[in-house]
């Protein structure tokens, strides 16, 4: 955005100012794949959320057993995501600041959630963690049910959305200076402050994003949860499934009017995080 | 407070970084640590800082040892080339740091600290931007900020790895300035790493010349200059014009060149170093000299002109390079490719069987 010449236009080439050439057609393309792939698709469920009137869609997503799913879908999703704030800071902690046999392979594993189909993760982790299963067996004897109860969707949200905290805090920890934690040291300060004080503050845009991303993919997250939820009405049963039951209804109005509440959801918190995550920034690089 | 340095020897790997170093730096001295990239400089600074531990050896600060001490423990001032300030901490916030981060009962009052941070931006002149972030500062500021920020502990040694050479020309001379200013006025124990020779010079009560993980000669800066002890010293302190060839009869020669030398020297061969401003510029060849040059380049700026020469008819590891006054200059008005002769006025022998040089008076 060239704003120092005054007002700048979408559509501004600016000619002989970059090296390659080709922006209004790969601009050209990049909005054409942005209509089909995401806008599209966005105005049909809205179109089709049309055919109803604001009551009858008040009504729909308003629904007690509606309501109820909402409620199990962002618990779970926050506690997974909560987990995998942790749990993913620690694991990109691991590869980044030590060396050990195997780093490699664990590095690529961290990857296996998004390339596993999501339904063979929840057959195997419904099948881990069922009261017969290896998890499921030993947690028995604590007393921990987590196949089939609302703990079992939060197992399997954390499972397929750990990568995103891993991937996003890794780069952002591999970048950070030696140097800032020495200085700090030098000054006095014990390891927990040092962490506290100058490494966590740098972590923390990437670490949020990375969480924030986490938490909407478990809010609509399906195929790996409805293995292991036991799907339960007002107990056990997320929003994705009870788009489906709609669907399974031939109701697609209805099934389109839960479904935009999901992506209302999920595109507030997108959204919020970018602005949050562009003002931190900006304080950083002084823009 | 003084620093002492004893055998000390550092590895990386196979990589033996520091051999048997060997150092004393008296109660309030600023030493320079000289050297090319690879000498292990950094290294032997970070080991007195104790961000780095020795293989072998000892480090004493006032005469008790703190080998094995930690570096909170060590209580000296670090100051990196790249700043290292805190990104996300105001100015304020990252000088009132190392008190901010005191244990409780050690921690001075909120008020005390913000007295103590005002103090601190003051001397190094930038109260005014106590509320700004980093990134919004000049690069001599974030330095400044940063010697600020060491300064705040009152350490008794303050230890600058490179302090200016992210800086530009213009910055890194004023900072050089204040540095010795502020030095001489707090009078702490200071070791600085550069590889610049001239702020080696220019800063230093002392230097100490690296290379290859040793140290080459600790000497002060007109010493250092006038008397450089190994060849290492010579090559690295300024532009240097050099001779190789063979002695015989009192002559040293290569090809084309030659030159008399004032007294007889045994035979074989030899180096002689002659300094810019060691020799001359003649348009003929004098009795006891025979070195002809063509003038490659011409440089003007500065209080004398500089010349880059190529040997003709001889081989040289560089150009020549000699200073002429601005009056000579306009008297001779030489071009690119004029042909001219050397003489030298005062010259240092290095030959294989010895360490040190030689040093000849002509004229």
């Amino acid at each position: 955005m060239n704003r120092s010449s005054g007002g700048w236009s979408l559509f501004d080439a600016r000619p002989g100012k970059r090296v390659l050439p080709g922006f209004a057609l790969s601009m050209g393309i990049s909005l054409l794949f942005i209509s089909l792939v995401l806008l599209l698709p966005v105005t049909g469920l809205i179109a089709q959320t049309a055919e109803m009137s604001w009551s009858q869609y008040w009504a729909v997503i308003t629904d007690e057993r509606v309501i109820a799913s909402y409620k199990v879908t962002l618990w779970a999703a926050f506690f997974a995501s909560l987990f995998n704030g942790v749990a993913g800071l620690l694991l990109a902690w691991v590869l980044v600041r030590y060396e050990f046999p195997g780093k490699r392979i664990i590095d690529a594993l961290i990857d296996l959630p998004f390339a596993l189909p999501t339904a063979v993760a929840g057959i195997t982790l419904a099948a881990l963690f069922a009261e017969n299963g290896w998890y499921g067996q030993l947690l028995a004897l604590l007393g921990i049910k987590v196949a089939f109860t609302p703990l079992g969707i939060i197992v399997a949200m954390a499972f397929t959305s750990l990568p995103f905290v891993v991937r996003t805090v890794q780069p952002v920890l591999e970048d950070l200076a030696p140097e800032d934690e020495e200085a700090a040291v030098t000054m006095g300060a014990s390891d927990l402050t040092v962490f506290r004080r100058v490494v966590f503050p740098a972590l923390w845009p990437a670490l949020m994003t990375g969480v924030a991303l986490s938490f909407t993919r478990s809010l609509g997250e399906f195929g790996a949860v409805i293995f292991i939820a036991g799907n339960m009405p007002y107990v056990s049963e997320i929003t994705s499934l009870m788009i489906f039951i709609r669907l399974q209804e031939f109701d697609y109005a209805a099934a389109s009017a839960i479904a935009s509440v999901v992506l209302m959801a999920s595109l507030v918190l997108l959204f919020s995080i970018n602005i949050w995550q562009a003002r931190y920034l900006r304080r950083l690089h002084g823009r | 407070m003084s620093i002492t340095l004893e055998n000390i020897d550092k590895s990386f790997g196979s990589f033996r970084a520091l051999r048997d170093i060997s150092l004393e730096i008296p109660d309030g001295e600023l030493v320079g640590l000289l050297g090319p990239s690879g000498s292990g400089k950094t290294t032997l600074l970070r080991i007195i800082a104790g961000l780095e531990s020795a293989n072998a050896g000892r480090i004493l600060f006032h005469g008790q040892d703190v080998t094995r001490l930690h570096v909170r423990e060590r209580k000296v001032g670090f100051v990196f080339q790249h700043y290292a300030l805190f990104r996300h901490m105001t100015v304020a916030d990252n000088v009132a740091f190392g008190l901010d981060v005191l244990p409780r009962r050690q921690r001075p009052s909120a008020a005390e600290i913000r007295k103590r941070v005002g103090e601190l931006l003051e001397m190094v002149q930038l109260s005014h931007l106590a509320d700004r972030y980093p990134s919004q500062l000049s690069g001599g500021q974030k330095q400044r900020i940063a010697l600020a920020r060491a300064l705040a502990m009152q350490p008794q040694i303050l230890l600058l790895d490179e302090p200016f050479g992210a800086l530009d020309a213009k910055v890194r001379k004023d900072l050089r300035r204040w540095l010795r200013n502020l030095h001489d006025e707090l009078n702490f124990t200071s070791v600085f790493v550069t590889h610049d020779q001239e702020e080696a010079l220019e800063l230093s009560d002392r230097v100490v010349v690296m290379s290859a993980g040793q140290i080459e000669q600790v000497d002060q800066p007109q010493a250092l200059y006038a008397r450089p002890v190994s060849q290492f010293v010579f090559d690295f302190l300024g532009h240097v014009n050099v001779l190789a060839g063979e002695i015989a009869n009192q002559r040293i020669a290569q090809r084309d060149a030659w030159i008399r030398l004032p007294e007889a020297v045994p035979s074989g061969a030899a180096q002689l170093y002659l300094r810019p401003h060691e020799v001359r510029l003649q348009l003929h060849p004098v009795e006891h000299a025979h070195l002809p040059l063509q003038v490659e380049s011409i440089s003007l700026v500065g209080a004398e002109v500089r010349l880059e020469l190529r040997p003709c008819g001889w081989d040289a590891p560089q150009l020549w390079e000699v200073g002429i006054t601005h009056a000579e200059y306009n008297g001779w008005q030489p071009q690119r490719g004029d042909r001219c002769f050397a003489v030298p006025d005062v010259g240092h022998l290095f030959r294989p069987d010895c360490a040190s040089p030689g040093t000849f008076y002509w004229g």
